[in-house]
């Protein structure tokens, strides 16, 4: 089981967060002229990389912040956490 | 019968308290300190088991986990146990147990002719064989294989034992009270380190248990009871027996079963029969010691063969003699150990040693000893079928190629010795690169991934002295990491006997004309020739040969077994070991039960079950309850002899023609505060939110990225900044996190914050034509006319003292009030609701009457905002805003949710107007088409109309707004039923929606 740093929290146990999926994703901004090429890549693509991934999670049984994890998904290692507004 | 195998004054038993026990119905007596295994063993048993292809007799191999052979069904406390070892199980009072893979009986096995048959089972024979006819698998072959394999029987009742979880942290997790374990234990504790030390077995002190050795002018028994009595004593030391570290997982979690009660005939109240513990160490060393190898030749399953040091464990723990004429058969010095323990336990051993002219100091004792030992021997076969009864032996050339004269010679047990295999199972699992050493053969952790240390045995070290100094430098250096107090204690001198290197030699050739079975694997029978034709056929990687010949494979994970078969492969294959590579090694280490992995989470523990505050009133007025989500629902109150239909009936008529109270406490409801929140709701609902009047309340829809409807509700503007949010019940928790997203990470310039209130109020509908009537008697000085609360109004209001907020919504079409009050007034609120509404004739109503007035009415749910259906399918596209950007708009545009013959919503009514039609039908134009049948939609909801008397389904139907009059048939093959049917609108009852504003 993970070992998850909360930028808010500290160390807390996987158990406590939620899986939020790809951090690269940018959503198009609101009320801008979007392709269909380009809408369904934010929908739908997502890349699933053997490695080193930045991902969101969701610390739902904690305080409910949505943070950034630096992970590699083959290993499990953590190299960093960020707040979710911090750019990477 | 009495115990002739016990010896007198020797072993760690307590002989003061003689313990009877049954086996196989049969009465025996052992003493305190026992396990199941050494008291048959004192009794003469040697006849446990049969194994599991061939059905050949199983008697002890080994004394502790590694034990392939006794398994047997336990019977405790009326319950029972499959597969439990009985070389772990210690004797209790009344203990039962009973062979496993027989029958009639251990004695006489019905399927032991197997054995017999056994040229026609060779590796891979099922896949061989069972192939044809294909039908032929599942009805006949796997039933009767299934019959035929396997061991103990799992009980079907439900288990009363209690098993807990229990999470803690460490410095350091030390895995094994072995030397190692202890000293390292020691150094780390002496060091200020928080440290646990958890030992499988009851008795701390592994091989120090039972070795010749001197620490520090003490025994080693003697050091490790003062060592560990001293842990036991610190504050900062966490000291477990019977509790096996089973698995290493990601960032240094570990999970240990505690056996807590698994030796006491009774578990006490509130005691957990089993606990498992979720450990986070900083540190972990790894001293899970090694394991005995054994040597492989002729019939070396039969009872009475068995690892030297098991032998050796019998004799010295237990006073238990395995046998009165053994031979010990080894290619190292352990096997010496063994036979001076029997020599000087008044039994003569023949020691078969495979070298030809080993010194060492342990050989010059045994010599002294005058104990008959022969070098450059082998045992070639064990004779013998239910006992080993004599032994084949002979002289071996030099080349290991070449048996000289077979003699036989009678013994009743044959201790065999192959050398040691490190446990390297917990470092494996962490992600250690295990690697190849030369000089003993096996593998041992190398590069750690994870912050593990292993020491002692379990890495190769087999001196004393040198696993004592590397434990303590390590158990220092760890904790030094983490405390930096710089308290180190030093080694103690150690006194113990220098070994000569092993012989390499493992497996006996056959002797000319022989066809012996060479067992690699005791529990699955797995035997040479096995492994050779899996590799004749051409399986050549080793996890391919595993699970092709099971090697490995059974309960006891290979853990004498894997690497023999390793060497086996390397030698046909004329590879070396390490190129073969060893296969993987997977948690758990030995079994773990269903019943710890579940812990207290059965049951009702397996979920939370939420109440509303007017629970207790609907269990008085005889509701009958749903699940929702986790929340309990009243379904509908029962009066008399009524059934569900005859009941949401009565209930839903009564709300049409007089008022009906519905709990509606476990809708979601969630908090949104700040200056941007009719921003935020704008972006978030399809509809426009900008200009939403406080006091007033809107119907809204949320859609996700891909345009699919997530979730609907009303929300109310309570003040300039203060924003109330309905969900449905199941979608409660998604929604806030939904909202939480685009709040933290996309918009998080917008100011605004969003909270769960659902446990906040208790809320409860008010609806039908007298409803208002009702409400000007609960506020007496509100204005609640059609003017003064109009339909969306909101309002709050003074209810008999409490606050109240006053919504003037309706799910039901009727004229319809929501009223909510802090949750620990909402009983009080209920039932006065109930008293002030009898003059109106008020009856409570459930989820099913609600079902009812929302489908008649087509208002949408759950089972059509099923996670298929966009705005449009649900006639819900004149709430999306073609002026305003929100989430998933842009998807709406996509092709198939603009095809002119897009699926909507309808109504759908029988045409007998009699038959109901079940919910998930399909909605077809040809009943009897040929399959597949063209679907056109389906039925998502059903309901039987209290406006109409007749049945009335909603459903998804394909060009729904071109079909409203067509006929079509509503197929259910589920329930077997064809039903002509015709489309109506969805709007059945008052589609001008007058009642509502009303």
């Amino acid at each position: 089981m993970l070992y998850i740093k909360c930028p808010y929290c500290g160390l807390r146990s996987q158990n406590e967060f939620a899986y939020g999926g790809d951090a690269t994703i940018k959503r198009p901004n609101l009320n801008q002229e979007v392709s269909n090429t380009e809408w369904d890549n934010f929908v739908y693509l997502r890349k699933s990389p053997r490695g080193r991934h930045l991902e969101f999670w969701h610390h739902i049984s904690g305080c409910r912040q949505w943070i950034k994890v630096d992970r590699d998904t083959a290993t499990h290692e953590i190299f960093n956490t960020y707040k979710a507004n911090e750019e990477v | 019968m009495s115990q002739n195998y016990r010896l007198e004054n020797v072993g760690l038993i307590n002989r003061e308290k003689k313990i009877s026990f049954k086996f196989n119905k049969k009465k025996y007596y052992g003493y305190e300190g026992d396990t199941l295994a050494s008291a048959l063993i004192a009794n003469g048993v040697h006849l446990v088991g049969r194994s599991f292809k061939y059905h050949r007799p199983r008697g002890f191999f080994g004394a502790g986990v590694d034990e392939p052979y006794a398994i047997v069904q336990l019977y405790r406390n009326n319950e029972t146990d499959p597969n439990v070892r009985a070389t772990e199980q210690e004797l209790f009072e009344g203990l039962e147990a009973e062979s496993v893979n027989c029958w009639p009986n251990v004695n006489f096995d019905i399927g032991a002719i197997n054995n017999f048959l056994r040229m026609f089972f060779p590796a891979g024979f099922y896949y061989k064989t069972f192939m044809w006819p294909r039908s032929f698998w599942y009805k006949i072959y796997e039933p009767i294989i299934r019959k035929a394999a396997g061991f103990g029987k799992a009980s079907i009742k439900h288990d009363k034992e209690r098993y807990e979880h229990k999470y803690e942290y460490c410095d350091i997790l030390v895995t094994g009270s072995g030397p190692s374990g202890l000293a390292s234990a020691y150094a780390a504790a002496k060091n200020g380190a928080k440290v646990i030390i958890a030992e499988e077995k009851s008795r701390y002190g592994g091989s120090l248990l039972t070795s010749d050795v001197n620490i520090g002018n003490q025994s080693g028994l003697q050091w490790a009871e003062k060592i560990i009595t001293e842990l036991k004593t610190m504050p900062n030391v966490i000291v477990k027996n019977r509790s096996q570290v089973f698995g290493y997982y990601d960032h240094n979690m570990l999970v240990m079963s505690e056996r807590v009660s698994d030796h006491l005939p009774n578990t006490e109240k509130y005691t957990p029969k089993q606990r498992l513990w979720y450990i986070r160490a900083k540190e972990v060393v790894i001293s899970s010691g090694s394991i005995e190898r054994p040597l492989v030749f002729g019939n070396n399953d039969t009872p009475g063969v068995m690892l030297s040091s098991a032998a050796k464990d019998y004799i010295k723990l237990y006073g238990v003699l395995p046998g009165k004429k053994p031979i010990i058969f080894t290619n190292n010095d352990s096997g010496y150990e063994t036979a001076i323990a029997f020599e000087k336990n008044g039994i003569d051993p023949i020691v078969l040693d495979t070298r030809r002219n080993p010194k060492s100091a342990i050989i010059t004792e045994a010599q002294n000893l005058n104990i008959n030992i022969k070098f450059s021997y082998v045992v070639v076969a064990a004779k013998g079928y239910k006992k080993v009864r004599s032994a084949d032996i002979a002289e071996i050339s030099d080349d290991k190629k070449t048996l000289g004269k077979i003699e036989n010679i009678t013994c009743d047990c044959i201790c065999v010795s192959g050398f040691w295999t490190p446990t390297i199972h917990l470092a494996s699992q962490s992600g250690n690169k295990t690697v190849f050493k030369k000089e003993i053969d096996a593998f041992i952790p190398s590069k750690p991934k994870q912050n593990e240390t292993t020491v002692g045995s379990a890495k190769g070290i087999f001196t004393l002295k040198e696993t004592l100094n590397d434990a303590f430098e390590n158990g220092f250096n760890l904790s030094n990491k983490i405390t930096n107090k710089n308290i180190r204690q030093s080694a103690p001198s150690v006194v113990e006997k220098i070994t000569s290197s092993h012989d390499k030699f493992w497996c006996v050739p056959l002797p000319k004309g022989k066809n012996y079975k060479r067992f690699l694997d005791f529990q699955n029978d797995v035997a040479v020739s096995d492994i050779e034709l899996a590799l004749r056929e051409g399986f050549r990687s080793i996890e391919h040969v595993k699970r092709y010949t099971t090697l490995g494979m059974a309960t006891d994970q290979g853990k004498t077994s894997n690497l023999n078969g390793l060497q086996l492969v390397s030698e046909v294959e004329k590879k070396v070991v390490p190129q073969v590579g060893h296969t993987t090694f997977r948690p758990p280490y030995t079994p773990v039960t269903i019943g710890a992995i579940v812990g207290r989470e059965i049951g009702k523990h397996s979920k939370p079950t939420r109440k509303s505050p007017m629970h207790s009133w609907h269990e008085k007025n005889n509701a009958v309850f749903v699940d929702a989500g986790v929340w309990l629902r009243p379904r509908y109150y029962k009066q008399g002899n009524e059934s569900l239909f005859q009941a949401s009936k009565r209930e839903a008529k009564n709300v049409r023609q007089n008022v009906g109270l519905c709990d509606v406490t476990t809708l979601g409801k969630i908090d949104v505060k700040g200056p941007d929140s009719a921003e935020f709701l704008n972006r978030v609902y399809t509809n426009a939110w900008l200009k939403l009047p406080i006091g007033k309340a809107r119907y809204g829809v949320m859609l996700r990225e891909d345009g699919i409807v997530m979730d609907d509700g009303t929300t109310t503007r309570i003040s300039e900044n203060h924003y109330h949010m309905t969900t449905t019940t199941a979608q409660a928790a998604n929604v806030l996190s939904h909202l939480e997203y685009y709040l933290q990470i996309v918009w998080p310039e917008l100011n605004v914050n969003v909270v769960s209130s659902t446990e906040q109020w208790a809320g409860a509908a008010i609806a039908g034509p007298k409803s208002r009537k009702l409400l000007e008697k609960l506020f007496p000085d509100k204005d609640v006319s059609n003017e003064g609360l109009p339909f969306m109004g909101y309002t709050e209001g003074n209810f008999f003292g409490c606050n109240a907020r006053i919504f003037r919504i309706s799910f039901s079409g009727e004229l319809a009030y929501e009223v909510n009050v802090e949750s620990n007034n909402g009983y009080f609120m209920w039932e006065k609701i109930m008293e002030v509404g009898k003059e109106f004739n008020i009856q409570p109503y459930g989820t099913e009457a609600l079902s009812t007035l929302r489908i008649e009415m087509g208002h949408v749910a759950g089972s059509e905002l099923d996670g298929r259906t966009i705005p449009f399918d649900n006639s819900l596209e004149g709430l999306v805003s073609k002026k305003k950007d929100f989430i998933g708009k842009r998807s709406l545009e996509k092709t198939a949710y603009t095809a002119p013959d897009r699926q909507k919503l309808v109504g759908v009514v029988p045409l007998d107007k009699k038959t109901s039609i079940p919910e998930g039908s399909y909605l077809v134009k040809d009943a009897n088409a040929k399959l597949p049948n063209p679907k056109l939609g389906h039925v998502s909801a059903s309901c039987w109309s209290v406006e109409y008397d007749n049945p009335f389904s909603l459903a998804i139907l394909k060009d729904g707004k071109n079909m409203i009059g067509k006929k079509l048939f509503a197929l259910s093959p589920l329930k077997n039923k064809k039903i002509p049917v015709k489309i109506v609108s969805s709007h059945y009852v008052d589609p001008e929606g007058k009642r509502v504003r009303s």
